[in-house]
């Protein structure tokens, strides 16, 4: 018997394994998933929960039984993969030798890379909304704030879902105008990009977005240190921007096993062919999803394009032909803007986010870079696709591939 | 792409000024480039980083963030800062005639 191990029951471990358990006979392959955790969470409704819209309870479910029937899923952090070997430990001592590995363990953030972040003042002046209990703790915060200078700090790119913050900020500026404090809150974005955002065209409609709802920003700010006691934020060049409300994104890693198991570059992220997802140096190894060190977004989107990809090269890899398939790098985000409205992006390696129209057979098209309605709700039908689409590994009308149909070239003085 | 002219040697450069031919690059180069963005001094400390970057590109066939050049090159993201005002990152790549580091997505 063969076993394909796979690290990490999130987004892609999910997804990789519901569709490959019917691809590899039961007889020839046995298929093991390593999590630390039982549950299973909807991360992009940690976006909704700061602003009371999503509750916790409703982004958490049981792994379990979202996995396959033949599927073991074993609860465990993983110490260390001994590539030489071909063998995995869990910190509990356990041994797991696999024929293939995938790792999907993704990125997550990390306040300790940041010097006075994890200090007593998080959860209090301080917080973050990339987990679960920092979204928890900023909603008790916002629903009783009495208003003041609300700052969100993007540590350092790259960040899984990398619109998440601005979507936060248009959020923000809708919640208190909503609340008729609009008046009593400055909101200001300090990122270390040199605007809005990473690519020029969307840089420019989202920047105008901030400007639109008076919310400042603070470009090529790469933060040294937060200084809690005085509420302010340092720059490496010595630049303050104080708050009265520090919203963060934290550095974001790859897990530590990545790097003591030599796989990984200095954010742990796996070094992969971005065509393939093979390990650099391992035949027999795999990164799906945010764990991979892909110069595409990190976002669950683009994990499942790279899977719909992947399951067909995988098949080809383990009976010893050629990999055909070349992921393109296609990654699709609804934006939120607030109001009820919400953008699309729609991108790949080599064309960036640009304006025109998205088609999707029976519902869209979707306007690209533009705030519309059904964009919005979009966003929040994606919610019922991930449980019961994406994870289940059902197919979506939606090809892997990229197409320029209805894009608009623009271009952007340099 | 264009060409231009730096220190009477014409090298191909894209839109920004970046150079794009690693070849081409040179250290009496570097000078010449680092002055254009208003540097006016190359010292011990900033060759260590310009060196640092060209050697990694090799292996990487991709420019060094400054995690990277902090992290493997061991050079603080502080003293980056002090060495190429504002935007480190950018201002080395230009200096060493490399690519400017990927724009993160
Ligand atoms: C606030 C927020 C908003 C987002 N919004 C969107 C959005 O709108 N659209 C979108 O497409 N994406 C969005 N994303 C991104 C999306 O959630 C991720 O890109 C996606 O979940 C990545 O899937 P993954 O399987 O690579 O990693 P994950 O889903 O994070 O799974 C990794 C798994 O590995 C496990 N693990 C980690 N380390 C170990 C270890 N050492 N041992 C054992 N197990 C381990 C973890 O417990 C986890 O279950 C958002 C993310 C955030 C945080």
């Amino acid at each position: 018997m063969k076993r394909l191990l796979v690290l990490g029951a999130g987004t892609a471990g999910t997804m990789a394994v519901n569709k490959l358990r019917p691809l590899l006979p039961g007889d020839e392959w046995q298929i093991t998933v390593v999590d630390s955790k039982p549950e299973h969470h909807y991360q992009p409704g940690y976006l909704f929960i700061p602003f009371g819209t999503y509750q916790p309870a409703e982004v958490v479910k049981p792994s379990a039984p979202l996995l396959t029937d033949g599927v073991e899923l074993l609860i465990g952090d993983v110490d260390v993969v001994e590539a030489a070997d071909s063998l995995v430990r869990l910190t509990d001592g356990t041994e797991l030798p696999y024929d293939q590995l995938i790792i999907a363990t993704g990125t997550h953030p990390r306040r300790d890379q940041t010097e006075g972040l994890d200090s007593d003042e998080y959860g209090r002046t301080i917080h973050d909304f990339y987990t679960l209990e920092g979204a928890t703790a900023l909603a008790g915060v916002l629903a009783d704030w009495p208003g003041g200078r609300l700052v969100m700090n993007i540590a350092e790119m790259p960040i899984k879902c990398p619109v998440a913050p601005l979507e936060f900020m248009f959020l923000a500026d809708s919640f208190f105008t909503d609340r008729g404090m609009r008046d009593k809150v400055e909101l200001v974005y300090v990122t270390p990009l040199d605007g809005a955002f990473t690519k020029p065209v969307a840089a420019k409609h989202l920047g105008t977005m901030l400007a639109t709802r008076d919310i400042a920003l603070e470009t090529d700010f790469m933060v040294m240190e937060v200084d809690g006691d005085a509420r302010k934020i340092v720059s490496y060049d010595e630049r303050e921007v104080p708050y009265d409300l520090l919203v963060t994104v934290p550095v974001n890693m790859g897990a530590d096993f990545v790097e003591r198991s030599g796989l990984g570059d200095e954010l742990n992220h796996v070094e992969v062919d971005k065509f393939t997802f093979l390990s650099d140096d391992h035949d027999n190894i795999f990164a799906l999803g945010d764990a991979a060190n892909l110069p595409t977004s990190k976002a669950g989107s683009v994990a499942h394009f790279a899977v719909d990809v992947f399951i067909d090269n995988f098949m080809q890899h383990i009976a010893g032909r050629p990999m055909t398939h070349r992921f393109d790098g296609h990654a699709n985000c609804f934006i939120e803007s607030g109001a009820g409205k919400g953008l699309l992006i729609d991108f790949n390696y080599d064309v960036e986010p640009l304006p025109g129209k998205y088609p999707l057979p029976g519902i869209g098209p979707f306007s690209l870079l533009k705030e519309t309605e059904a964009n919005h709700w979009g966003k929040l039908m994606f919610k019922w696709t991930y449980w019961n689409m994406l994870l289940p590994g059902r197919d979506l009308p939606l090809p892997a591939d990229m197409t320029m149909a209805g894009k608009i070239r623009e271009e952007v003085p340099a | 792409m264009s060409t231009t002219t730096i220190a009477n040697r014409e090298v191909h450069v894209n839109d920004e000024g970046f150079m794009t031919e690693y070849d081409e690059w040179s250290e009496e180069l570097a000078p010449h480039l680092a002055a254009a963005i208003g540097i006016a001094e190359l010292t011990d400390d900033h060759w260590k980083a310009i060196r640092f970057l060209r050697e990694d590109f090799v292996d990487q066939q991709e420019t060094a963030t400054l995690r990277r050049v902090t992290k493997v090159g061991g050079i603080p993201t502080k003293q980056l800062f002090t060495l190429f005002p504002k935007k480190p990152a950018k201002k080395m790549a230009y200096v060493a005639g490399l690519p400017k580091p990927r724009g993160c997505v």
